[in-house]
Parts: structure tokens; sequence; C-alpha cells
């Protein structure tokens, strides 16, 4: 039995693929179109499902989407109309998609897909819950979902146990944890739905004091919070219910200034907004989550929805609450809905037992050492080949101990935003210089923002305060951790102003090759720990095909690619009409 | 399992179980909107359309 799911028309659209159980396909449009977050419909994602499992569309029993279009609808009706008429505006930009599309998805469905057959439409935070928990390794669960907003639900929490999930309770839009992240980072002029991740990065720089943070008392006042977590916002700060802008006039005279300008420098203050909002979030959610326990009574916590992407927060949740283990799944955002619906179906509305575990992120496309070799050859590009893993291995930790800026293009892609180790960006994390190497060369990134490090699991407790067992989350770059202090100038490029890292632990069954280069970069350097970004330029998804990974090291100061078992060395070849670096926008 | 209908069907069938009625106007205008433009666009009509503004 196969089972196809989509999520698209918001953000990050994507297309899973189930078969008897399994999830065996997943990705992200983003990755096709190589336009960032991209919510068309996913059509690629689609057909890269289909393909790699060698079916047609015919082959497929059921298709789901991942929410309820007419639930939605009528939240965005009853929204515009309470605001009217300072909604009119938003109202009438916002019709033309809804009727040409959101609202007619069977359309895209049956002439794009050209499927026939039944589609199921799954509530948003039913998708985000069952995403997370049925694909967990644990037979029963708490469950809690924080986004943005769904249909009309932005917070939700419930358990699973075998092949159910109850959802008990929920908070409605316009009151979202989610927007109200959203809401500060446009304040401190970062893009919505894409850079709220800077704002976490940002807020160790400010002040974490709660007693001392100014505007932590001030964004207290936005929101009323119970305590069982639950919050109601004062609206009058806010406009996303009903502009295109999220905060609003009272929202800036309460943190005393306009909103700030994209390119302008980031100050204490901004800092200081950004820890005090990290904090509200925290807090908010210990006492949710606090309250979830109580109510469930179980030790074990699932987490879904953009919130649950908080790596600083997600390290802390073991140590704030009283659950005992801990698993979010890679692509805990929207995009991931896509692998909920099929697990829901398959498993909640068709009643069959849960026989799936997610142990790792490689469900996207791959490329076979001879589609790699056909590609660099018919672009007479020039490469060594390696003889076996070995020389691959200890050639690449070679280059990395001696600071080389490695693409690694190594098997099928990850499922999710963070690049863990299929198209990845390795370095040298001991070398003082690499942040700003790697900024220099390729990411272009804001200097507050740091690098993540990879170990092996088995080496993580050496390095880092994890709660331990290290929880599996780790593998997908979902929690930061203190690094020991001895450690910290020892690898400074990967750690935090704060003396964190937002580590990723990797294990040999997940990735051999990633994890022998790591081990024998330790070998050359005593410290088993290596830089890893995303495979991307600055603006960019991260690289897919080996023509997009050829064409980021062209356009960048990336030094070599492992791409499969060649080493392509970024000087050896022509730059020319490969140069994409003029085109890198954020 | 319910078979998927129409969007006209699922409409109806939405509006009656959530008892929404106040969303059949604002959905009537929408598709009256709708169709104004898709016939604006044909030459046929668009003397008459035009007349009307």
């Amino acid at each position: 039995m196969y089972i196809l799911g989509i999520s698209c028309y918001y953000h990050d659209s994507s297309a899973a693929l189930l078969k008897n159980g399994k999830i065996v396909a997943a990705a992200e449009e983003e990755r096709f179109t190589r336009k960032k977050h991209d919510n068309s419909f996913p059509i690629n994602a689609a057909k890269f499902c289909l393909k790699s499992q060698g079916i047609s569309i015919k082959d497929v029993d059921y298709v789901g989407f991942y929410e309820k279009p007419l639930l939605k609808f009528e939240r965005m009706l009853s929204q515009h109309m309470q605001s009217f008429p300072k909604s009119l505006k938003t109202f009438l930009s916002s019709m033309p998609s809804w009727m040409n599309e959101k609202l007619r998805i069977m359309s895209p469905i049956r002439k794009k897909l050209k499927y026939q057959g039944d589609v199921l439409f799954i509530e948003h935070h039913m998708a985000h819950a069952a995403s997370s928990f049925l694909v967990s390794p644990f037979k029963k669960a708490a469950i809690l979902t924080v986004d943005g907003v769904g249909e009309w639900t932005t917070t939700t929490y419930g358990l699973g146990e075998d092949n159910n999930i109850e959802l008990m309770k929920e908070i409605k839009f316009p009151h979202s944890l989610g927007l109200l992240y959203s809401t500060i980072t446009a304040y401190l002029g970062f893009s919505v739905n894409n850079s709220e991740y800077k704002v976490m990065g940002l807020s160790p720089y400010g002040d974490m004091n709660p007693l001392t943070n100014k505007y932590y008392k001030k964004l207290q006042k936005v929101i009323d919070v119970k305590s069982d977590g639950s919050f109601k916002f004062d609206m009058s700060y806010f406009k996303f219910h009903y502009a295109d802008r999220m905060p609003s006039k009272k929202l800036c005279q309460l943190l005393g200034s306009p909103v700030r300008k994209g390119e302008s420098e980031v100050g204490q203050r901004h800092k200081d907004i950004a820890a005090a909002l990290q904090m509200v979030l925290e807090s908010i959610m210990t006492k949710i989550l606090n309250h979830v326990h109580k109510v469930t009574n179980c030790e074990n916590i699932v987490l879904a929805g953009g919130v649950a992407l908080n790596s600083v927060y997600n390290g802390k949740i073991l140590k704030n609450t009283p659950f005992k283990k801990i698993w979010i799944q890679p692509n805990a955002t929207d995009g991931g809905t896509s692998i909920g619906v099929v697990s829901y179906i398959y498993n909640v509305i068709l009643g069959k037992k849960r026989t799936f575990v997610l142990k790792d992120a490689f469900l996207g496309p791959g490329y076979s050492t001879e589609t790699v070799k056909k590609f660099l050859d018919k672009n007479k590009i020039k490469y060594s080949t390696f003889k076996n893993d070995k020389e691959l291995v200890d050639t690449t930790a070679k280059l990395l101990a001696e600071s080389n800026v490695i693409g690694w293009f190594q098997g099928k892609m990850e499922w999710g935003p963070r690049a863990l180790g299929s198209r990845s960006i390795l370095s040298n994390p001991c070398n003082p210089e690499m942040q700003e190497i790697l900024n220099l060369k390729v990411k272009h990134r804001e200097k507050f923002r740091p690098f993540a490090p990879v170990v092996c699991e088995d080496d993580a407790l050496k390095y880092f305060d994890c709660d331990k067992p290290v929880p599996e989350p780790t593998d997908y770059m979902l929690m930061v951790y203190p690094i020991f202090k001895e450690w910290r100038k020892k690898i400074p490029s990967v750690t935090h102003v704060d003396g964190s890292g937002r580590l990723q632990t990797i294990r040999r069954s997940q990735n051999k090759l990633y994890y022998d280069v790591i081990k024998k970069f330790g070998s050359h350097t005593s410290i088993p720990i290596l830089v890893n970004t995303s495979f991307n330029i600055r603006g960019e998804p991260i690289v897919c095909t080996p023509h997009d990974a050829y064409k980021c090291m062209m356009g960048t100061g990336i030094d070599y690619v492992v791409m499969s078992n060649f080493l392509i060395k970024r000087e050896d070849n022509q730059r020319d009409i490969w140069d994409s670096e003029k085109l890198a926008i954020d | 399992m319910v078979k998927n209908k129409s969007l006209f069907g699922q409409i109806w069938d939405f509006l009656r179980v959530r008892k929404a009625w106040w969303m059949t106007p604002i959905i009537i205008m929408l598709i009256l909107i709708g169709i104004l433009i898709v016939f604006s666009q044909s030459s046929a009509v668009s003397p008459f359309i035009y007349a009307l503004f």
C-alpha cells in the first residue's frame, strides 16, 4: 500500500511517500525548484517520491493533504470580518490565491498529479502531532504542537498511544507563540517564516536575566499567561490579524523604537529584546509542558510545529520539566507535516499497527556514483577518484585538518531544514579563524551566528553537557547544550557567546562515511568534532543535485567537494560560468 | 470512508455541519466577482461589463 502526503501553499511545501507503513521518501519542493521556502504545489517532490520507488501515481492508494482548507478559509474570513475595514487591503490581496488554488486543492491533485482516487484532509495540528508521535520510538507519549497557526489552532496537546492520537486541548488564533516569535522577528528587522532562528541565535548576546532585562517585563504586558501555560494576547500590540505587517505602533512604542531596518546595525537593545522574547517563550513553554505532564502522566514527550525548532529551549526541556525522554522529528515545521499525513492515514484512519521508527533523516534524492561521474565528465570537470572508502575518509580528514573548507555531498538528501551529513559544508572547528573564513568564503552570515558542531554520538558527553542518555533529537541538530568549559576555547568557531553549541550527533549506523571522517579528523587533531553547516549559498536552499553542489562550490570559496567517491578541487576548474555568488540574497 | 465531493458539495457540507451560514453571502459574492472577472476577459461580453463600471 502506498500513501502520498502533500503539504503546500503556506511555506515549505513538501511531499512524502509511505509504503506499507514505512516512510520511504520525503522531500521539500524548494530543493528542486531552488526557491527557498517554496510554497507552490510540490509536484517535483511528489514525482521524486514516486520515482524513488519505481511506481506511478496509479499505484498510490491514498493522497493526503496537511490541512482542511475550508476550515482555514473560515478562519481567514472570520479574522477579516472582525477587523473590517482595516483588513480590507489584506482581504483583497489574499482572496485571489484562495479562489484560484487554496480552496481548489483537488484541482492540482487531479490535474498535476493525475490522481483520481480519494484525497483525505487531515487537520493541520493533527498532521503535526502525527508527524512526530507516529514515527517516534515511543509506544506512548505526551504530544505538544506549537506553531504560527493551522486552520484555527496554534497550540495543542494530547496523548499518543500505539496507533491512536487524542488531542485534548487547543489554543486558537490569534493567540499564538509562533506568531509572537515571528512578530518580534519582524520587529528586529529579520524575515518572517525564515529568520526566527537568527533571533534565537541573537538572544544569548542580550541580558538573559529576567529580573534585569527591561524588555522582558514589557513583553509580559503583551501576553496574559495562566499557571497551566494557556495564554491570551493583547491584540492591540499586533497587526498580523488584519495587515501584512506584524507589530503594531503600540508594540513599537512599548519597545521604545520603530521596526529595525534590515541592514542597519544590530544594537544591544535588539539583543536584549531577542533575549526577552526567548525568556518569555521558555517560561510559557515550561508552564505548558508541566501542565501536559500533569494531565497525561506520561514521561515521554514528542514535539512538533515551528516552535519545536527552537533548539535553545529544546535543550532545556528535560532539565526544566518532569519529562524523561524527548523526541522531535527532523522536519518539525510545516514542511514536515506530509509525513504526519501519511502516517495518520495509515495508522489511525486505516487502523494499521505502527511498525516504523524514523531513525535518520536521509529520505531525499540520492545520486549513484555512475550518475555523478556522468555529470562530471559531461561538464568536463576535473576530478580525482578515491580507490575506496578508506582513502576517501583519510584524504577528507587530512584536508579538513589543514583547514580546507569541504563540500560534502553523499547519499540521500536530508529531510528538514538542517544539513546533517549528506549535503553539508565541513570544516575545522579548532581553527580560531574558521568562523570568519566560512563567512568570507561561503556563508556571509551575521557575525553573531556561530556554526554548528557535529560529533560522533559516543563522544558527545565528553565535550557537551547533554542530557543522559543523549536524546535522539540531537541527531537532527534540534538541541542546544553547553560545551564543557575546558573545550570552549579549543573549538571556538562552534562555541556560542554563552558557551553553548547546537550540536549534531551522528551514529555510525546512520551515516558510516560521515562518522568515519569525524573520527579520523579526531585522530589528526585530538578533537573529533567538525563544523557542519548547510551546503548552500546565502538565500538559496540546500543543494540537491551534483549540479547544484558543483555550482555552489564554484560560486563560493569552498576548496573541495567530496561527491560520491570523487574529489573535486575548485582551483582545478574554471569558475566563470558557474559563478553564482552575485545572485546570493537573503 | 466518504468519497470526495465537488468543491461546491464540500462547501455546502461545511456550511451545514459547522452552521457557518454567515459565510454564505461572502462566498456567493466572491464567486460572482470571480465569474465577472472570467467573463470580462471574453471580448463578447466585455463592453457590457465595462459599461457597468
